[in-house]
């Protein structure tokens, strides 16, 4: 079941993560420049930062302990392999037999896990302040993805990603009301997820709004450029998942060389569409306080339970 | 099998005799530490081998020369108890060996006292594990009682400790009394108090529903199930830490074994309405367990609720079992089952290591309150990397062992849509969805657990000086950590482990539907499958080229220096998030559940005190009123207490004409 | 083709009217509100058109454009005129937090479904699936009423209950005779236009649309 170009695909697909991560990253803040009138950086902009990262030194405070150096590294590892696991092209991965859609989202929250504990790890008001943010949204945020991804498994009958992909792209073509449920959920958790706002500003460094800029404000030098290429890859994991749930159409079936080489501009094309929605969901919309946000995210959970209800009673 | 069952007994006899040595020379320490612990742990894991060995044999039992002339002890071992053994002699070998570090002088009991309460304890275990009979069965747990209580209040010079006890005596009384009924209810007439004869009885709806109810109040008393569970976040605390390990670790199982044992094994005939009060239960324990376990601040407090709210799992599964299973959907129920135990197993690893772990820390800096914690990473790194281990465990996180059960479970309720009921088809995914919940508030629970306790600022000075764990103490941590990672990685090890348990209790395995040893497949490798060494290796794989590809390409230069202060030169300690500051969404998110008192100074104080009490709206509603209600019966008894001895015997003589006359 | 993925076009508006219902639920600014019933409105009106479609039933064509004409159009105007007079626009705190609103919402969802089980079972009409949906919007707006204290919020809840209605009756029995619905239709907007006097009436005398001020005329 293991096959020699089934490791060729997934190999495509994560080093295309890896590597597209931060373009997707750089169209998201492109586009939302330009909706707010303001000059765009460059597409390749988030490449140039993380280069400069990586060439500056890491400035490390002193009680800094392993965990805290090593952090990084365990994230970028996780979103990776999460990215992996996502089918971008084709849905002949071998590693989605070793995880399905619970798994990935164990490997977010232990993404999540490790951020957190690396932000208190230092020991100031901002990184344990952050730290219980993050894990504020993550304990709603987490729940309501698995409910979502569940919805998903219901329909087709397994948690499997690449199956649930197959089912939906590849078979009689059937509307599932609870999809729509699902898909407002998705939505609303990817934001809170992907620190976005309403629940979060990347692009601020206000401390009575800060989330996951708080968590790693003791981070720099190349230490900062992993987590910042994570929470590229997040985005574009959050992205793909999406794109596989809801718009699943163009992902190649089993080992088609054909299909998948087909698949890679229609990937594109899906990504820039969901970076410009992105981009206009944060222009249209105004950051909510944070006490605010466990009753953004409780609607989200509730949300993508009743998809599931939705499911057993509609489509059953 | 009949090996098995004889070893058991002889490991529950040697104990027991472990545990008198210890009462021959009560204060020679070193005896006790370097020998006695330490063959208990041996016997502990001798116990641990042959039960591993008795779980694919078939069931042996035997008539024992105790008891009373008419009334013998009988004994019994099956797959059930063999693997219930198994998790007692795993995990006691490691907290024994943990214990032979940690037991001193000066801490109230005698060390002899203790070390013979607590073998009496391990041995009590045992023979619950295999009593055959009501009458052995309630023997063996009374006893259990009474040891874990002797161990709770083992420093019973503080007033609070022995209230703890009190409290915990109480209720496990009340839970003794519905397990008594319960086995009157169901012999059914018969006067057969054999298990064997129980298994034979048909019994009408009605008998076989008391049973059943009155077991799972009765186990779940000691289980620590919502609303019996207030004794647990009282006697768990006082406890010293190994005892608190293996009480959460090992007497919570003994619990879920017996409610086992009552209703798939003596009843047989379960109703689809008896698994949704046991899932309705469970899952209100999990929730409530968990968003009481993130408000507290004493760190062994925050570890007992959290043990609630995984006896919650456990009975979330066991409920989840008797619905397929009355809907005779074997194999659902087989699974079901399976994520149940593997859950029990998985809890005791990770609940142990973790209560060994503040154990340590208690030790080194004779502080429980989380608010004066910190920073204990650089001072007690084994420790802490071991606490880490059991923080992923517990949180539910791949590839470690928390993550295996709670997928199983997942699984479980994914497959539901198929039951023949309509109203529970629409229950089972908000079930699903409160289980989903509670496992992201677990990791919510623990990253304030790990993170104050061990990152961070030390919020004190006296901090500094703390040690890390001797010897002893890191091997008991070091093989409850590493359980946690083979329980993790290993899966479809496990679940051929659990095959002839779940084979003998509901008739089907899962053993043969593993994919191989590597992947963890319930039902059809196509529906789901996961396999943890692969996921295991692929991280591995991704953090080291992450990591060789940065060194390799770029300098690794760094320079230490003072956190980044925003400006402000004072930061100190105490500007980190405080434990009560880390709960705080939480209490504010899950508000209907608490009883708050707070008292908030004015703004034109001087002195100002800020004072927050978290209560259990259940200890209001539920135990107090009915503590009234025995305090105002009682002092309607008070009318007899007349102080004069006459009148005293004047009772008794009336009392024995009365008896006299009725008996006739 | 689209014969065949009529039905299922028809719950997916169902769906999409029961993600409206909870919108409202969880909706605190009445500007909002009136968006979203508006929408529901116009959901309403493509199911009854895809139903009349479907079953060639066409009178319901008429029920369609009244739909349209009512509560896409007229309404939702009546209010935004109703507001702006009133000058509500700002945010209203519901009663209950709004994750328990929700809470409750599905218990409303699952019961509902319960309930109308044995009634669909007994109609023979393609959309008979969604009459558990339309009994579920009818309760969820009744909730939406209760957890309301100000009177525009809670004019809306019933204007949105009479959307579950028509739309339990499209969906069991294709509809009820033009007469019944013209009735109906004059009955909805006569009541908008008279709560609409009569929350002016509510302002004057208590200067809030607070409907808990009504408590104080209670006799002591």
């Amino acid at each position: 079941m293991i096959s020699a170009a089934g490791f060729a695909a997934q190999f495509t697909e994560l080093m295309l993560a890896v590597l597209l991560a931060p373009v997707l990253t750089g169209w998201v803040n492109q586009c939302r420049a330009w909706l707010q009138n303001k000059s765009a950086p460059g597409l390749l902009q988030p490449y140039r930062v993380l280069a400069k990262l990586f060439r500056k030194e890491v400035v490390l405070a002193h009680n800094a302990s392993p965990l805290f150096r090593f952090a990084p590294y365990l994230i970028f590892g996780c979103l990776a392999l999460a990215a992996a696991i996502v089918p971008t092209l084709g849905t002949d991965l071998p590693l989605n037999a070793a995880a399905d859609a619970i798994a990935l989202v164990g490997l977010l929250a232990l993404a999540r896990l490790f951020i957190a504990l690396a932000g208190m790890d230092i020991g100031t008001a901002f990184g344990s302040l952050g730290a219980r943010r993050e894990m504020l949204v993550g304990f709603l945020a987490e729940p309501a993805l698995l409910m979502v991804l569940f919805t998903a498994s219901l329909i087709s009958g397994s948690s499997s990603l690449a199956t649930i992909v197959e089912t939906l792209a590849h078979r009689e073509l059937v509307i599932h009301p609870s999809l729509a449920f699902a898909g407002v959920a998705f939505t609303m958790v990817s934001l809170a997820e992907n620190a976005r706002i309403p629940v979060d500003n990347p692009a601020t460094h206000l401390e009575l709004t800060m989330i996951h800029e708080a968590m790693v404000l003791e981070y720099s030098g190349r230490h900062l450029a992993m987590i910042e290429w994570a929470a590229s890859l997040k985005l574009f994991v959050y992205s793909c998942v999406g794109l596989a749930l809801f718009f699943p159409w163009g992902i190649a079936e089993g080992g088609d060389w054909l299909g998948i080489v087909l698949a890679l501009p229609v990937l594109l094309v899906k990504l820039a569409l969901g970076g410009a929605g992105l981009a206009l969901i944060e222009t249209v919309s105004a950051k909510m306080r944070i006490f605010r946000a466990p009753e953004f995210l409780g609607t989200a959970f509730l949300l993508a339970v009743l998809a599931m209800l939705v499911h057993v009673l509609l489509e059953h | 099998m009949s090996g098995t069952l004889d070893l058991t007994l002889a490991i529950a006899t040697l104990w027991l005799a472990v545990g008198l040595a210890g009462l021959v020379a009560p204060r020679n320490l070193g005896l006790i530490r370097r020998l006695l612990f330490p063959l208990g742990a041996v016997l502990g894991l001798a116990l641990a081998a042959s039960a591993l060995h008795g779980l694919f044999q078939s069931p042996t039992a035997r008539v024992l020369p105790l008891g009373l002339p008419d009334l013998p002890f009988r004994a019994r071992i099956d797959a059930l108890s063999a693997f219930f053994l198994l998790l007692l002699g795993g995990v006691a070998a490691g907290i024994s060996v943990f214990a032979s570090g940690y037991i001193r002088r000066g801490e109230g009991t005698p060390p002899g006292l203790q070390c013979l309460y607590y073998h009496i304890f391990l041995a009590s275990m045992a023979l619950v594990l295999i009593a055959d009979d009501a009458y052995f069965f309630m023997v063996a747990w009374e006893t259990m009682a009474l040891a874990s209580f002797f161990l709770v209040t083992s420093d019973h010079r503080h007033a609070e400790i022995r209230r703890a006890g009190y409290l915990y005596l109480l209720i496990a009384h009340v839970g003794a009394i519905a397990i008594l009924l319960c086995f009157g209810a169901l012999q059914g007439g018969s006067g057969d108090y054999s298990f064997a004869g129980m298994r034979g009885v048909e019994r009408p709806v009605g008998w076989a529903s008391a049973a059943f109810l009155l077991a799972l109040a009765g186990f779940g008393a000691k289980a620590g199930l919502v609303p019996l569970h207030v004794w647990l976040p009282e006697a768990h605390p006082a406890a010293p830490s190994p005892v608190s390990a293996l009480m959460s670790a090992v007497m919570l199982k003994t619990a879920v074994y017996g409610v086992l044992r009552v209703t798939l094994d003596l009843i047989g005939t379960v109703y689809w309405w008896w698994g949704v009060i046991a899932l309705a239960t469970g899952l209100l324990s999990a929730l409530g367990g968990i968003v009481f376990a993130a408000v507290q601040t004493d760190m062994k407090r925050l570890l007992a609720y959290s043990s609630i709210e995984n006896i919650g799992l456990i009975f979330a599964g066991f409920g989840l079992t008797l619905i397929f299973r009355s809907f005779h959907m074997g194999t659902l129920a087989a699974l079901a089952l399976t994520a149940t135990l593997y859950h029990c197993l998985n809890h005791a690893c990770f609940k142990s290591l973790l209560f060994l772990c503040t154990g340590s820390v208690l030790h080194a800096t004779h502080e429980r309150s989380l608010g004066k914690l910190g920073g204990l990473m650089h001072r007690m790194p084994w420790v802490a990397w071991c606490a880490l281990i059991g923080t992923i465990a517990i949180a539910g996180l791949p590839p470690l062992n928390g993550f295996a059960s709670e997928w199983l479970l997942l699984q479980a309720f994914l497959f539901t849509p198929g039951l023949p009921h309509s109203y529970l088809n629409m229950l089972v995914p908000v079930a699903a969805a409160v289980v989903a919940l509670t496992a992201a508030l677990s990791g919510y629970v623990m990253v304030k657990f790990y993170g104050v306790v061990f990152l961070g600022q030390p919020r004190e000075p006296k901090l500094a000086e703390a040690r890390d764990a001797g010897a002893w103490e890191r091997v008991g941590l070091a093989w409850l950590a590493a359980a946690c990672i083979v329980l993790g990685l290993v899966p479809a090890a496990v679940i051929g482990l659990l095959d002839p348990v779940t084979r003998a209790l509901t008739g089907f395995g899962m053993a043969s539907l593993a994919e191989g040893w590597l992947f963890l497949a319930p039902i059809q490798p196509e529906r789901a499958s996961y396999s943890p060494l692969v996921f295991f290796a692929g991280i591995a794989a991704l953090v080291g080229i992450a990591w060789l590809a940065v060194r390799l390409r770029y300098h690794g230069r760094m320079r230490r220096t003072g956190p980044w202060d925003c400006g402000f030169p004072h930061l100190d300690a105490r500007m980190q998030d405080t434990a009560e500051g880390f709960g705080q969404p939480v209490r504010q998110v899950f508000e209907p559940f608490f009883r708050i008192e707070q008292q908030v100074p004015a703004p034109s104080d001087a002195r100002p005190f800020f004072r927050e009490v978290h209560d259990d709206r259940l200890w209001h509603w539920l135990y107090l009123p009915i503590a009234r209600a025995v305090d105002r019966v009682t002092s309607l008894v008070t009318v007899l207490q007349r102080g004069r001895i006459s009148v005293y015997l004047t009772y008794s003589f009336v009392t024995l004409l009365l008896l006299l006359l009725f008996v006739r | 083709m689209l014969l065949h993925y009529g039905p299922q076009l028809v719950n997916l508006l169902a769906a999409i009217l029961l993600l409206l219902a909870f919108a409202m639920l969880s909706q605190r600014r009445i500007l909002s509100l009136i968006n979203l019933f508006a929408a529901q409105g116009f959901v309403l009106f493509l199911s009854t058109m895809l139903v009349a479609w479907l079953t060639g039933q066409n009178h319901l064509y008429g029920s369609a454009a009244l739909t349209l004409a009512l509560k896409v159009i007229a309404l939702p105007w009546i209010l935004h005129r109703l507001i702006r007079r009133l000058e509500v626009k700002w945010d209203v705190e519901t009663l209950l937090n709004i994750p328990s609103v929700m809470l409750v919402g599905i218990v409303l969802v699952i019961l509902a479904f319960n309930l109308a089980l044995p009634i669909s079972q007994l109609a023979g009409t393609v959309t008979r699936s969604t009459l558990g949906i339309a009994l579920a919007c009818v309760l969820l707006s009744f909730l939406m009423m209760i957890t309301r204290s100000k009177a525009v919020p809670q004019v809306i809840g019933f204007l949105a209950m009479e959307n579950g209605l028509f739309f339990a009756a499209t969906s069991a029995v294709y509809g009820m005779p033009m007469v019944v619905e013209f009735g109906v239709a004059l009955d909805v907007l006569v009541g908008a236009l008279i709560l609409g006097i009569f929350l002016f009436q509510i302002r004057e005398r208590f200067d809030s649309v607070d409907t808990r001020h009504l408590e104080r005329l209670k006799e002591q």
